[in-house]
């Protein structure tokens, strides 16, 4: 035991003494969490809308004066029909559009209900949410004083459609996708890196020469970066806590535990991938365009899953992260417990077991 | 018996249908220099390999410090050093964690550490260097480092494996002093080697040829016995029926 901490204590050396790749881990997810986070900033002012009046009656032109009037939005232009909306939204310089059915006002005056229809680019959802909220208040503003004035309310609905990106995802979600991410490029990475050093430089031969066991050798190569990743976690979750106030709505020692697991897990494809490679490079090359590449596309941070073709939803099912990511969102985000994370542990449980086992095998293959 | 750390007997690895170690068999004495000599590709790494614990023997018997290669390989790492070709301390380390480190995986106690370490670092007169990086040490320097880490835990066998490859003629002679020094302190030194004025300095050699021993004599008795005038020429001499090639 005293030689693993020995061992342990060596590398944690390593880590310390290489200053460069230190500031890396920290820095990454700091940089990372504050990128993402300002550039999805809420405040939004002057945003340019086209407008499409079918009705051109008194309330049309009221609503539209209000809009027009507040800093949120400019109205861009005022377009003939909705078949001219695509186009103005592919310039990309249009935010949101609003059109008025015919008989705006008539449906309010008989009927005591008219529709409003708000379409936004969600390509940017947090915007698009944003920008739908601000334009909605208006309408609501408009249809009280219209109300104070009036025995039978009105009601206008204002009936919202997102384009490009429908179930608005982003916003909060980055922060689960930015923890898979630098957890998979830590813990594999940098794990596969430095016990393949070994084997480059030409230790590996004179620890194994030694009495201390082959397996504690891997095993103590992954305590630090278990550790380190840990921290991660931690100031992740606090500065997106304190500087994007977004709350952690599950528990957070489920949270923990989770990410833990998951660490596990990618300390074990590190484990795995540092076995099969002999340099270096080679090692770097798999952990990035093997492990990062596939937490990137199919993790469903980025880009949603479901839109893919059914081989890829299926290829997506291999990529721990993928897994991950569901379960810091189901916790942080939505809040719920373990009960409908379990699955979702398992794989994790599963695939982590089923790395080690292979690594195991093959190292002792190797060794003979 | 007791003065024999190294017996093989019909050592034999075969990968396949090739039989990398062909039947060796030779005894080392305690305290003595070995020469463990060969073109590349005639088999001594396989061989160390076995010796040393890491690989399994296909065929034969060896015991190494008194320890079955088959059954006893954690009692024979725990009896042995080895130095690689590759230099092998770690560079961002600095010299006294290096040593501390290697004293350390062998199981050595604080008290033994603290000591071993430090007749170390006096006896190789580098007290100022001690919290200097390894990596920072001209090559010469390392190399003497990391022989005397290797036999940090004083074990009964040292495996040496070119352990002067790239270094100049006057280091090298440096470091050859410490294998005397180690030798006259009763550890058993087998050393392999392409330099043949080193295979003088050695006790016994054995010469290896595609996978077995076809020579084993002191360096003089060698020398006559195939009236040359060098261990060169004698090296020359054998190496050239080799079939194998790199």
């Amino acid at each position: 035991m005293k030689q693993f901490f020995t061992f342990i204590n060596k590398e944690f050396l390593h880590v310390l003494r290489d200053r460069k790749t230190l500031l890396i881990l920290f820095g990454m997810p700091v940089v990372q969490i504050l990128i993402f986070g300002f550039a999805l900033t809420n405040e939004v002012k002057n945003s340019k809308i086209v407008v499409v009046d079918y009705a051109k009656d008194v309330a049309s032109k009221e609503i539209i004066n209000k809009i027009e009037a507040s800093r949120y939005f400019e109205i861009d232009q005022m377009l003939p029909g909705t078949n001219e909306l695509e186009k103005a939204f592919e310039t990309g310089k249009i935010k949101m559009a609003i059109v008025f059915p015919e008989n705006f006002n008539s449906n309010l005056l008989h009927q005591n209900k008219a529709q409003i229809q708000i379409i936004a680019d969600a390509s940017d959802p947090n915007q698009a949410t944003t920008l739908t909220n601000y334009a909605s208040s208006i309408i609501a503003d408009y249809q009280s004083e219209m109300n104070q004035l009036n025995l039978a309310p009105y009601r206008i609905q204002p009936q919202i459609k997102m384009l490009y990106n429908p179930q608005l995802k982003g916003a909060p979600n980055f922060v689960p996708g930015v923890m898979a991410l630098i957890l998979m490029l830590i813990c594999v990475m940098m794990t596969a890196i430095s016990i393949v050093k070994e084997k480059e430089m030409g230790t590996m031969e004179i620890l194994l020469v030694s009495p201390f066991k082959p397996i504690l050798v891997i095993l103590s190569k992954a305590v630090p970066y278990l550790i380190l990743s840990t921290i991660n976690v931690a100031s992740i979750l606090l500065l997106s806590f304190f500087v994007l106030q977004l709350p952690i709505k599950g528990n957070l020692f489920l949270l923990f535990s989770e990410s833990i697991l998951f660490i596990i897990t990618c300390l074990t494809l590190g484990i795995f991938i540092s076995v099969k490679t002999d340099s270096m490079q080679t090692a770097m090359l798999l952990s990035l365009m093997g492990m990062l590449l596939p937490t990137l596309l199919f993790s469903g941070f980025m880009f949603p899953v479901e839109n893919m073709p059914i081989p890829l939803q299926i290829f997506s099912n291999i990529v721990p992260a993928k897994w991950y990511y569901i379960i810091v969102k189901r916790i942080m985000i939505e809040g719920l417990g373990f009960a409908s994370v379990w699955k979702e542990t398992l794989i994790l449980i599963g695939t982590t077991i089923f790395l080690l086992f292979i690594s195991l095998k093959s190292f002792k293959i190797r060794m003979s | 018996m007791e003065n024999k750390v190294i017996i093989c007997k019909g050592l034999t690895k075969r990968f396949g249908d090739f039989i990398a170690v062909d039947k060796i068999t030779f005894e080392v004495q305690k305290g003595e220099i070995f020469g463990f000599l060969g073109a590349n590709g005639a088999g001594k790494t396989t061989a160390m390999r076995m010796l040393c614990g890491l690989s399994k023997p296909t065929s034969g018997e060896a015991n190494i410090a008194g320890f079955d290669v088959y059954k006893e390989t954690e009692k024979i790492k725990n009896n042995i050093g080895y130095m690689s070709q590759k230099f092998s301390l770690y560079d961002d380390l600095t010299v006294l964690e290096n040593i501390n480190f290697f004293a350390g995986i062998y199981g050595l106690s604080d008290a033994e550490i603290k000591s071993n370490s430090q007749s170390l670092i006096e006896s190789l007169g580098i007290q100022d260097l001690a919290d200097k990086r390894v990596g920072s040490l001209p090559l010469g320097w390392k190399q003497k480092l990391a022989f005397s880490t290797a036999i940090i835990h004083k074990p009964e066998i040292v495996f040496l494996d070119e352990p002067t490859g790239g270094v100049d003629p006057l280091t090298r002679r440096q470091f050859w002093d410490l294998i005397y020094e180690a030798s006259s302190n009763g550890i058993t030194i087998f050393v392999t080697t392409h330099y043949m004025d080193e295979a003088e300095y050695c006790d016994r050699v054995s010469i290896m040829v595609d996978g077995r021993v076809e020579a084993l004599e002191s360096p003089s008795n060698l020398k006559k016995q195939f009236n040359l005038g060098s261990m060169d020429e004698v090296f020359y001499h054998l190496a050239r029926e080799a079939k194998r090639g790199e």
